[in-house]
C-alpha cells in the first residue's frame, strides 16, 4: 500500500465516520424519546413545563440538528467529546475508562478462536469427508445456530450456578471476570471461523504446488504448515478483520449477561436512558477502531502477499 | 412425487419449518387453551411439571405456552427483516446496476458506508433509539443489512447488461421498466432467494438479540428473546425461563439454516 492509496483509504474511513455519526445524529434528532424528561425522571423529580425548557436550552437541544451536529463536531476535533446526561462526566473519560475491559475481553476472545479454529479447520481440510470431518462439519454447524447470549447463560449456569467455579457477576478486575465472557463470544465466532479455515485451506490444497510437493515427497506437516497455511493466510486475515464487526456487537451482548463492565454495557445503559452525548461517543469511537484494525488488515496484506506489493 | 424423490432433504426440512409455522399459527390449539398471559402469582417459579412441561416463570405464567406463541412474534419479525431487505436490496442493487452514473454512485457509497462500519453495533444504537418495540428491531436490523443484496443484485445485473438480447431489447424499443422486470429481475431473483433463504436463521438471532438486551418486544408479549431476558435474573432458581426460550431459538434457526442450505443444493447444484 503506497502513501496516495493510504490517503485515500483515510479520508474513506473520515467520510463514513462523518456519515455514520450524522445519520446516528438524525435518528436521535428523530427519535421518540425525550432526554430531558427521561434525565428527571431518573432522578425522581416530575420537571415543570419551564424547567423542561431551560434544561433544554442548557444542553443546547432546541437548536436545528445541522447546528447541533457542527457544534458536536467541532467539540470533538477539539477533543471535547460532550457530557453524559446521565453521569455528568465527560464522555471522552466514561468512554475510555471502559475502553480496555472490552479490548482485553475482544482480544482474549479472538485468541481464544484462532486456537481452536485454526487447527479444527486445518484437520478438516486435510481429512475432507472423513468421519471426522462430517462430525465437526456437524458441531460447527450447530455452533453458528446458537443464541450467543443463550450459550452465555448455559455456560453460567454450568460454572458459576451449579459448579461455583466462577463469578456470576463478572464486575471484578481479575482474570477469572473475563474467562466466562470471552469463552462465549469466542464460541459462536469458532464455529463460524472453523468453516472459513476449512474453506480456504481446502482451496489452497488443490494447488498444483501442493501435488508437485507431494511427488517429490516432501512430508505432509510440512507442505501444510511452511507453504499452505502462509499462502492461505490472506483470506483467512481478511475474514478475521471482519469478524471483528460481530465480535464488537457481541460484546454488547456477552457484557450484560455477565455484568462485565465494557464499553458495550455502557452504551446499553446509555441507550435506554436516552443519553445522547454517550451515544454518540460510542459509534464514533467503535466505528474509529473497527476501521483502523481493518485499515491494518489492507496493509498487512502487502506483506503477507509481496505480489500485491509488487504489482504497483 | 418425482421431485420429493430427488431432494429429500429439501423436502424434510421444508417440511419441518411448515410444522413450525404451523405450530405458530394454531398456538391456542397446540397449548391446549392454555394462555401466555395469564398471571398466577401462587405458581410463580415451578420447575416443570405435568402441568406445566416447562415450568412457569416469575408472574405464574406458564413457559411453554409463552415459548409456543413466542413462535409468531419470532417468525413474523424475521419473515418481515428478510422481506424487506429481499425487495429493497435486490430493487436498489438493479437499479444501481442498470442505470449505472449518479445513481449507482448514490446508492453503493450508502452500501460501502454500511459496510464498512459493525452493522449490529449500529442496529443497537438505532433500535435503542427508536425506542423499543418489535417493529423498531425489524426496521434497525433490515437498515443494516439491505447492503449484501443490493451488491449481489448489482453484480448480476452488471453481468448480463451488455448481452446482446439486452441491447436488442432497447433497439426494437421495449421500455426501460419492462427491460427491468422482464430481464433484470429474472436474472437477479434466484440467486437473491437462495441468500435470503441462508439468511433467515442468522436475522433471526440479531433479533432476538435485539429483544434480549430490551430493544425488541416489550413486555408481556411472549418473546424468545424477552423471555430469555427475563430468565436471565433467575438463573439460580429458575434456570428452565431461559433454557427453553433459547432451546426454540436454537431449534427453529437450526431448522431455517438447513432448510436454507438445501435449497441453494436444488437450485445450485454447482456448490458442493
Amino acid at each position: 500500500m503506497n502513501l496516495k492509496q493510504l490517503g485515500k483509504r483515510l479520508l474513506q474511513i473520515l467520510i463514513v465516520t462523518l456519515g455514520i455519526t450524522f445519520l446516528t445524529f438524525l435518528i436521535t434528532y428523530l427519535a421518540p424519546g425525550d432526554p430531558v424528561r427521561t434525565m428527571f425522571s431518573a432522578s425522581g423529580v416530575v420537571p415543570t413545563e419551564e424547567v423542561v425548557q431551560a434544561t433544554r436550552e442548557e444542553l443546547g437541544l432546541n437548536r436545528p440538528v445541522m447546528v447541533q451536529y457542527f457544534s458536536w463536531l467541532s467539540g470533538c476535533l477539539h477533543g471535547d467529546f460532550g457530557t453524559s446526561y446521565a453521569f455528568h462526566k465527560p464522555v471522552a473519560g466514561l468512554i475510555l475508562d471502559r475502553l480496555w475491559p472490552t479490548l482485553k475481553l475482544s482480544l482474549l476472545s479472538m485468541v481464544l478462536m484462532l486456537v481452536v479454529a485454526v487447527p479444527l479447520g486445518m484437520i478438516q481440510a486435510t481429512h475432507k469427508n472423513s468421519p471426522l470431518d462430517y462430525a465437526l462439519r456437524g458441531i460447527t454447524f450447530f455452533g453458528v445456530s446458537m443464541p450467543n447470549f443463550w450459550v452465555g447463560m448455559l455456560l453460567m449456569l454450568l460454572f458459576c450456578v451449579k459448579l461455583k467455579w466462577l463469578p456470576v457477576v463478572c464486575a471484578g478486575k481479575g482474570f477469572k471476570n473475563v474467562i466466562l465472557p470471552a469463552v462465549t463470544l469466542a464460541f459462536a465466532m469458532s464455529a463460524k471461523y472453523t468453516r472459513q479455515v476449512r474453506t480456504a485451506i481446502a482451496e489452497e490444497l488443490n494447488q498444483d504446488y501442493v501435488i508437485g510437493a507431494r511427488a517429490r515427497g516432501v512430508e505432509n506437516w510440512k507442505i501444510l504448515w511452511l507453504n499452505v497455511f502462509p499462502n492461505s493466510l490472506l483470506p483467512l486475515v481478511t475474514m478475521l478483520g471482519l469478524s471483528l464487526g460481530s465480535l464488537l456487537g457481541g460484546t454488547a451482548v456477552v457484557e450484560v449477561i455477565f455484568s462485565y463492565p465494557g464499553l458495550g454495557n455502557l452504551a446499553v445503559s446509555a441507550i435506554t436512558s436516552y443519553d445522547y452525548p454517550l451515544i454518540q461517543g460510542y459509534v464514533l469511537w467503535i466505528s474509529i477502531i473497527y476501521m483502523l484494525v481493518n485499515l491494518a488488515v489492507d496493509i498487512s496484506y502487502s506483506y503477507l502477499d509481496p505480489r500485491i506489493r509488487e504489482k504497483r | 412425487m418425482e421431485f420429493v424423490k430427488k431432494n429429500k432433504a429439501f423436502c424434510l426440512f421444508a417440511f419441518l419449518a411448515f410444522l413450525i409455522i404451523l405450530t405458530a399459527v394454531f398456538a391456542p390449539v397446540v397449548t391446549g387453551g392454555v394462555s401466555p398471559t395469564d398471571a398466577e402469582l401462587r405458581n410463580a417459579l415451578q420447575p416443570p411439571s405435568a402441568a406445566h412441561p416447562f415450568g412457569t416463570d416469575k408472574l405464574g405464567r406458564d413457559v411453554f405456552a409463552r415459548v409456543i406463541f413466542g413462535a409468531r412474534s419470532s417468525l413474523i419479525s424475521t419473515f418481515a427483516v428478510v422481506g424487506i431487505i429481499f425487495v429493497l436490496g435486490s430493487l436498489l442493487g438493479v437499479l444501481a446496476g442498470y442505470f449505472g452514473g449518479w445513481v449507482d454512485t448514490i446508492i453503493m457509497r450508502i452500501a460501502d458506508m454500511m459496510v464498512a462500519f459493525p452493522g449490529m453495533v449500529f442496529a443497537i444504537a438505532v433500535a435503542g433509539i427508536l425506542g423499543a418495540s418489535v417493529k423498531n428491531a425489524v426496521i434497525a436490523v433490515a437498515l443494516v443489512s439491505w447492503t449484501k443484496y443490493a451488491r449481489l443484485a448489482r453484480s448480476l445485473v452488471l453481468k448480463i447488461k451488455n448481452r446482446d438480447f439486452v441491447a436488442a431489447a432497447i433497439v426494437t424499443g421495449s421500455r426501460t421498466p419492462y427491460i427491468l422486470s422482464r430481464y433484470m429481475l429474472p436474472n437477479v431473483i434466484p440467486t437473491l432467494v437462495i441468500t435470503a433463504a441462508t439468511d433467515i436463521g442468522g436475522m433471526m438471532l440479531e433479533l432476538a438479540g435485539l429483544s434480549f438486551l430490551g430493544f425488541g418486544a416489550k413486555p408481556p408479549t411472549p418473546e424468545w428473546g424477552l423471555m430469555m431476558n427475563e430468565g436471565r435474573q433467575f438463573i439460580q432458581n429458575a434456570p428452565w425461563m431461559m433454557f427453553f426460550p433459547g432451546l426454540a431459538v436454537f431449534i427453529v434457526v437450526v431448522v431455517f439454516n438447513l432448510l436454507g442450505d438445501a435449497l441453494r443444493d436444488v437450485l445450485d447444484p454447482r456448490e458442493e
